[in-house]
């Protein structure tokens, strides 16, 4: 089946099998493998990518449901010039990646949770992030990253 | 994992979904995909083609309607636990609504979904039990109506036959307290228990993961609603009721769960 969609802001055309997982078409059909695959079963996050600016699953999702849809990926957040998004800059400054793996689909999904609470509290920024998971528990440092990016963004 | 193979045709109406369903023996819907697309990765389901509804925008809505409150079946539970009418009308719908997984499931998984999936363990078919909402039903002969209390069958198993898409619920509008205690141990995880109270003039609760459907704590209801005092209708919450052990609890736990939970919820529902 033929699926145009939007990824990081390029179109993006390609005949697949219906049961193509989101995650799989980025990462095997368009060469993005910035999103990772964790857990596989909708529990980890590591595939959190931005359907129409939402944070999505894309491991819980097929390609073809998001055909005409909006993508964005982590490839997709830094500026064409390589500079990187408030988010990534936050994380890095932050120490807010140990291993990286959990890294991708942890800022997806905090950026798309500033744009529907853009002044969180700690406790809300752990609520926003419950879908994800880090392996190496850098749980800390991923919170105070994501406070630090809200700062800065009301700065 | 990645699903078995199957066919994939995008609806265009209600109408045509119906008639694509009506001519397959075992084509299936998919809304958000939040819980056929797991079935199928673990290959526990295959249908040998999917219908999208997903798009059906006209099946997206939360519309007041004097006495009750209809929402479309596509509506997302994201769009339910940020919904102003809700909050005003039904709280407790948008409150269990945004008790569902986590953000990035609440912004593709659809009320009619969870509904339809009819999963004992969720959040959202025990609300409506509670609630005592109404589900519309559509077929190729025409629109039925079911009640939530005649809705749950068995285990994943609803009312709604081959042929049959749900189109919306509705839901009355709460006058009185309620509460929704929801008992888990880690992050997004379902409810190992999970309790209801909705307060209409009179008094019902439901239970999450204490059988194979959301089910009615009967013998709290009929005590409570009889003057009994809150904790001698907690004490009765699992009466007649068969829960399930499983690795997350064995069955004499969920009942002990069960009535500290129907307690909390009757205080906090009276408060
Ligand atoms: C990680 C994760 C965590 C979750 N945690 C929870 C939780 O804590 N609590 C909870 O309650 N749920 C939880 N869920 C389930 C979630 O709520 C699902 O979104 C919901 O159960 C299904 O909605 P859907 O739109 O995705 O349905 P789909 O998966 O698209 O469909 C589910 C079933 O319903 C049928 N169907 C869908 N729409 C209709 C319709 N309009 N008419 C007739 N049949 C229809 C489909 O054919 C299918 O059989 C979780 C899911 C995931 C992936
Ligand atoms: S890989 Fe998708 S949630 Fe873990
Ligand atoms: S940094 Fe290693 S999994 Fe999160």
């Amino acid at each position: 089946m033929q699926v145009t969609m939007t990824v990081n802001g390029k179109t993006v055309s390609r005949d697949v099998e219906p049961r193509t997982l989101l995650v799989h078409f980025l990462r095997d059909h368009v060469g993005l493998t910035g999103t990772n695959v964790g857990c596989d079963t909708s529990s980890c996050g590591a595939c959190t990518v931005h359907v129409n600016g939402e944070a999505v699953k894309s491991c819980t999702m097929l390609a073809v449901q998001a055909d005409g849809q909006e993508i964005t990926t982590i490839e997709g957040l830094a500026s064409a010039e390589g500079e990187l998004h408030p988010m990534q800059k936050a994380f890095q400054e932050n120490h807010g990646l140990q291993c990286g793996f959990c890294t991708p689909g942890m800022v997806m999904a905090a950026t798309s949770f500033l744009k529907e609470n853009p002044h969180p509290t700690e406790a809300e920024v752990r609520l926003g992030l419950e879908g994800n998971l880090c392996r190496c528990t850098g749980y800390h440092n991923i919170v105070k990253s994501v406070l630090a990016a809200a700062a800065a963004a009301g700065e | 994992m990645f699903p078995s193979a199957f066919d994939y045709v995008r609806a265009g109406s209600v109408a045509e979904a119906i008639s694509i369903l009506d001519g397959s023996e075992d084509a299936k819907l998919i809304a958000g995909g939040h819980s056929l697309l797991p079935l199928m990765k673990l290959r526990l389901a295959a249908p040998s083609t999917l219908v999208d509804i997903g798009r059906l925008s006209e099946l997206s809505f939360i519309e007041d309607r004097g006495d009750h409150v209809a929402i479309g079946a596509l509506t997302r539970h994201r769009d339910l636990e940020t919904s102003a009418v809700l909050k005003q009308s039904v709280p407790i719908l948008a409150h269990v609504a945004g008790e569902v997984g986590d953000p990035a499931v609440r912004h593709r998984g659809t009320i009619g979904g969870s509904i339809a999936h009819g999963d004992g363990a969720s959040d959202l078919p025990a609300a409506v039990l509670a609630l005592d909402a109404t589900m519309v039903v559509r077929s190729a002969s025409g629109e039925r109506t079911v009640p939530a209390a005649s809705f749950f069958k068995g285990f994943l198993e609803t009312d709604l036959g081959q042929g049959e898409v749900l189109t919306e619920i509705r839901v009355p509008k709460v006058s009185g307290g309620w509460a929704y205690q929801k008992f888990n141990r880690r992050a997004q995880d379902w409810a190992i228990v999970g309790v209801a109270v909705v307060r209409n003039g009179s008094t019902r609760i439901s239970l999450v993961n204490m059988g194979s459907t959301p089910l009615r704590a009967s013998a709290s209801e009929n005590a409570i609603n009889q003057g009994a005092s809150i904790e001698e209708a907690a004490r009765l919450a699992s009466e007649g009721i068969d829960p399930p052990s499983d690795l997350n609890a064995s069955a004499d736990y969920r009942r002990h769960l069960a009535s500290v939970l129907v307690r909390r919820a009757l205080q906090e529902a009276s408060a």
